[in-house]
């Protein structure tokens, strides 16, 4: 093995790997000495969750090309899932951290469940109309979760839509209790979960976008009937994509849900798939790096702005907007070009 | 249900050496009607297993709609198309194109933000075997597979001297090589005929006669067959065996070069009817 | 019977709101090609507009609503001006993104300047209603006065996109901006008239939903505005004639729902249906299905 020439995407994601694990230990190094906020502290596991959001929507979004306005839908069904497994496990597995993966793989089991079931009418439909039933799913999502009551005792698990009618026997604890969400949970994701995770989502869509299957992704993205005539199976790779985006969702879910002590189904509505969409639209799409810049500066964004209390959500809304402007404007964007092409020559003479 | 054809027999014109064996493509009464337009009507076709054929006709004859057909983005809604012998009736594109049909297209249709070999060993996609778990693990299959894509790849892109360009943008090659790259493309799907639509588009007289050549190339060397829509009449009347002219969704003429050359129904499509004096 | 009557009326009504609302969609996403999640938005600033002229200034209810028309059909210029007319060349999510930042503007823009407690909205017909059948079945006020406006606004606007220059320059360029402007038609301007006409329709609909349904917070216009957007898909969107009947099922199914499913589940079988519909008719109702040129 000598003098391998990596290649520029190769570069790009060592460099990705290595600032994610930067970041971990800086964090933990400035955690030891007591540098770090409370506030800053009880952000960890949301921002991790949020990235391992943004980068599976990434896929969706950026890789496979298709807009998906409801992947808080996954999210919810992961937070619920999982946090559930873990209540039903609480007795049974006493070390936390394995019961925090458990949960998480099913989590992502259930999730991925749902994204193959989501994704046989979604995958049919292109463009808008694609993005309006991903926005319809979360909805239906949100509405079931609102309407569901699971409660455990010793016969088992009982179900049931719209009422509580578990009828739990002596002992039983009922776990999702309708609009009230679950209630009770024990605070079992660590930042190190998170970063975890962050790390083993990496290696999927790195993994993923560099082998057949993701090259067959971005050439149904660049042109999807050319990708037919060379017998591209078109079906099956968007499928694929669209699952295992679903399944990271709910891994970030579970992890993020189990931060709280409490969470009900609204907390994963319409506007965390649009938080989330925005991650991906300023990072880049594509760009995992990106995302996980963008998802990290966003979510400490608005706590950084809380001196300005009731102002700081109208600030966001505004360097929002202005980045977009900004980000688009093609004075700018040539600008932008030129500087990087004469930084290139300059390396090039060098 | 449509009806399952007999393979029959077609009077052709399949040149000498492929005479013995049998024809590559067979189109029976193939034809297809777009709300009362019969946009292509009763094609009768056969080509042999290493024929270069012309599928020449004015400006809307229905040549690309041909194309479409033979590759399933439309399904004809009469007559047969059979590929060595074999009825398609059931497939859609991507059997069809896994059965040894590939295209390029008139309006390129490249993968503009993936590099040249990326696109060329997505079209060797279908000829993979390692599977997701293989790819996101990176397991031994992986490796050697990718390894072996990525030498055939470069391969295929030295027939027309672009391995160099192996990591360049797609969409941002000139014209020319774009089309060049489709041509690639569709031959790293391991095809036994190629369809080329209008592969000198574009491109400059010294362009044109370096495909001529490399057209010639890519058939002694793979040993198939190529139909090519072309409006370049020198091109057409210098590489191709047999031709075929179209003029409102129907055949007016089939034959060599020199036949349709002299045919009087072919000079008054391309020029109209010599007015009586 | 009287009972399914009254609930088919309701859902009527209701539907109305939302094709109303959805015209706003539909005609900005025909001519711009952009999802404006800011419309929601500006039905809810129509509402405010309204409830403070009626309220404090103690207007006649005409003249709150006249009043909340012209100051959302400045605002839809102003949006359009600033957010989106710099972004005519940008990728559509991009425009999309901007435009959910407009969103998220106007309601922390509102809760700055309102407040988050909730306003009861005064009705801008009055409380009255119409018995029928010895009181069997009860129509309000309201309700008359919502479809009758829905009728008017979907004939007046049928007749200005057919008839007039002006919006025969919007059909235009629906189908085809550069050729739109190769023919001297003004694009930008006819941009901002269709961004102008849906906002001042979403300051109708503000009025009238707040009417039907009184208690005003910032929020108010963001369900309903995605409920309209899901009618504006469901009749195929960019189609008029689609936004009114995407609206109008809307409402009715909501309504049916409600009544005969369940409360709590009654977004979910909108949503459900929408999907049904999507899935036979990919294009809507009544939009056109365009193929791919090969």
């Amino acid at each position: 093995m000598k003098n391998i020439k990596w290649s520029k995407t190769t570069r790009k994601n060592f460099l990705t790997y290595g600032l994610v694990i930067l970041a971990y230990v800086v964090m933990q190094i400035l955690g030891g000495a007591g540098l770090v906020s409370s506030s800053l502290k009880g952000m960890l596991v949301p921002i991790c969750a949020y990235v391992v959001m943004a980068v599976s929507l990434n896929l969706t979004v950026g890789v496979m090309g298709e807009l998906s306005l409801g992947h808080a839908g996954f999210m919810s069904v992961g937070a619920f899932c999982g946090t559930s497994t873990a209540i039903i496990l609480q007795d049974s597995i006493s070390s936390a951290p394995l019961r925090l993966a458990i949960s998480l793989v099913v989590a992502a089991i259930f999730a991925a469940i749902a994204g193959f079931l989501i994704g046989i009418p979604v995958l049919r439909l292109r463009g808008d109309y694609l993005a309006i039933v991903t926005l319809a799913f979360g909805e239906i999502i949100k509405s079931v979760f609102n309407n569901l009551y699971l409660g455990v005792d010793s016969r088992g698990l009982h179900i049931s839509l719209l009422s509580d009618r578990t009828n739990l026997g002596e002992g039983g604890k009922l776990i999702i209790g309708g609009p009230m969400g679950i209630g009770g949970i024990q605070k079992i994701s660590t930042f190190t979960a998170g970063f975890v995770l962050i790390i083993i989502t990496l290696v999927v869509v790195f993994n993923l976008v560099n082998s057949r299957a993701g090259r067959a992704i971005m050439a149904i993205r660049d042109n999807r009937i050319a990708a037919e005539s060379v017998g591209v199976n078109v079906t099956k790779y968007k499928m694929m994509a669209f699952v295992i985006s679903a399944s990271l969702a709910g891994a970030a879910g579970a992890l993020f849900a189990m931060n709280y002590s409490t969470f009900v189904a609204n907390k994963f509505d319409f506007n965390t798939s649009i938080l989330v969409l925005v991650f991906v639209v300023l990072g880049g799409q594509g760009n995992m790096l990106g995302s996980i810049i963008a998802a990290a500066a966003l979510t400490i964004l608005p706590e950084a702005l809380r001196e300005y209390a009731d102002y700081r959500m109208l600030v966001y809304a505004i360097i929002l907007i202005l980045v977009m402007l900004a980000t688009n404007n093609p004075k700018l964007k040539s600008w932008m070009d030129r500087l990087k092409s004469s930084h290139k020559k300059v390396k090039e003479v060098a | 249900m449509s009806p399952k054809l007999v393979p029959i027999p077609s009077k052709n014109m399949i040149p000498e050496r492929d005479i013995d064996k049998p024809p590559v493509l067979e189109c029976i009464n193939l034809g297809i009607t777009f709300g009362g337009l019969k946009a292509v009507e009763d094609l009768n076709l056969a080509i042999g297993k290493t024929e270069i054929v012309g599928l020449i006709g004015p400006n809307g004859a229905g040549k690309t709609t041909v194309f479409n057909l033979l590759t399933k983005v439309y399904q004809p809604t009469s007559g047969a198309i059979l590929l060595n012998g074999q009825d398609t009736h059931n497939m859609d594109t991507i059997h069809i194109n896994r059965a040894g049909i590939a295209r390029t297209f008139q309006n390129i249709r490249l993968f503009s933000n993936l590099t040249v070999e990326e696109n060329v060993k997505i079209g060797m996609d279908s000829q993979m075997h390692y599977n997701m778990f293989s790819g996101l693990f990176r397991l031994p299959g992986y490796w050697k597979e990718e390894k072996a894509t990525h030498q055939k790849a470069l391969e295929l892109l030295s027939i027309f001297n672009m391995a160099d360009l192996a990591n360049a943008r797609a969409g941002s090659l000139p014209y020319g090589a774009q089309r060049r790259l489709e041509i690639v493309r569709a031959l790293a799907t391991n095809p036994c005929l190629l369809l080329l639509d209008e592969p000198a588009a574009g491109m400059n007289p010294s362009e044109t006669a370096e495909l001529m050549e490399n057209i010639r190339k890519i058939r002694d060397t793979f040993q198939i067959a190529i139909l090519l829509i072309e409006h370049d009449m020198n091109l057409v009347m210098n590489i191709c065996e047999g031709i075929c002219v179209l003029n409102f969704g129907k055949v007016i003429a089939k034959g060599t070069p020199e036949e349709i050359q002299a045919n009087p129904a072919v000079i008054e499509a391309y020029l109209g009817k010599k007015r009586e004096a | 019977m009287m009972t399914f009557l009254n609930f088919l009326i309701s859902g009527i009504s209701l539907g109305s709101i939302y094709a109303i609302i959805a015209l706003g969609y539909t005609m900005v996403y025909g001519i711009a090609k952009m999802l404006n999640f800011a419309h929601g938005d500006v039905i809810m600033v129509g509402a405010y507009i309204c409830f403070y002229a009626i309220s404090r200034f103690e207007l006649p209810p005409v003249v709150g609503v006249v009043l909340a028309i012209a100051v959302c059909t400045v605002l839809g210029i102003v949006i359009e001006r600033l957010a989106y007319k710099p972004l005519r060349s940008a990728p559509s999510l991009a425009v999309l993104i901007t435009a959910i930042g407009v969103s998220y503007f106007l309601q922390n823009a509102a809760l700055l300047l309102w407040s988050p407690n909730p306003k009861v909205f005064p009705s801008v017909v009055g409380d009255g209603k119409v018995e029928l059948f010895d009181g069997k079945l009860t129509v309000s006020h309201v309700t008359i006065v919502t479809i009758t406006a829905c009728v008017i606004i979907m004939i007046v606007l049928t007749l200005f996109t057919e008839t007039t220059k002006i919006g025969k320059a919007m059909r235009a360029c629906s189908e085809d901006k550069g050729a739109a402007q190769l023919m001297g038609i003004n694009v930008n301007a006819t941009i901002s008239i269709t961004f102008a006409i849906g906002s001042g329709l979403a300051a109708i609909a503000g009025a009238l939903l707040c009417s039907a349904y009184p208690t005003l917070i910032p929020t108010t216009g963001s369900m309903p505005g995605i409920k309209a957007f899901t009618a504006a898909v469901f009749g195929g969107i960019g189609s008029i004639p689609g936004a009114l009947l995407g609206g109008l099922l809307l409402g009715v199914i909501e309504i049916f729902a409600k009544a005969y499913i369940s409360t709590q589940l009654s977004d979910a079988v909108v949503f459900a249906v929408l999907i049904i519909v999507l899935l036979v008719k990919p294009a809507g109702l009544l939009g056109k299905q365009i193929r791919e040129k090969v």
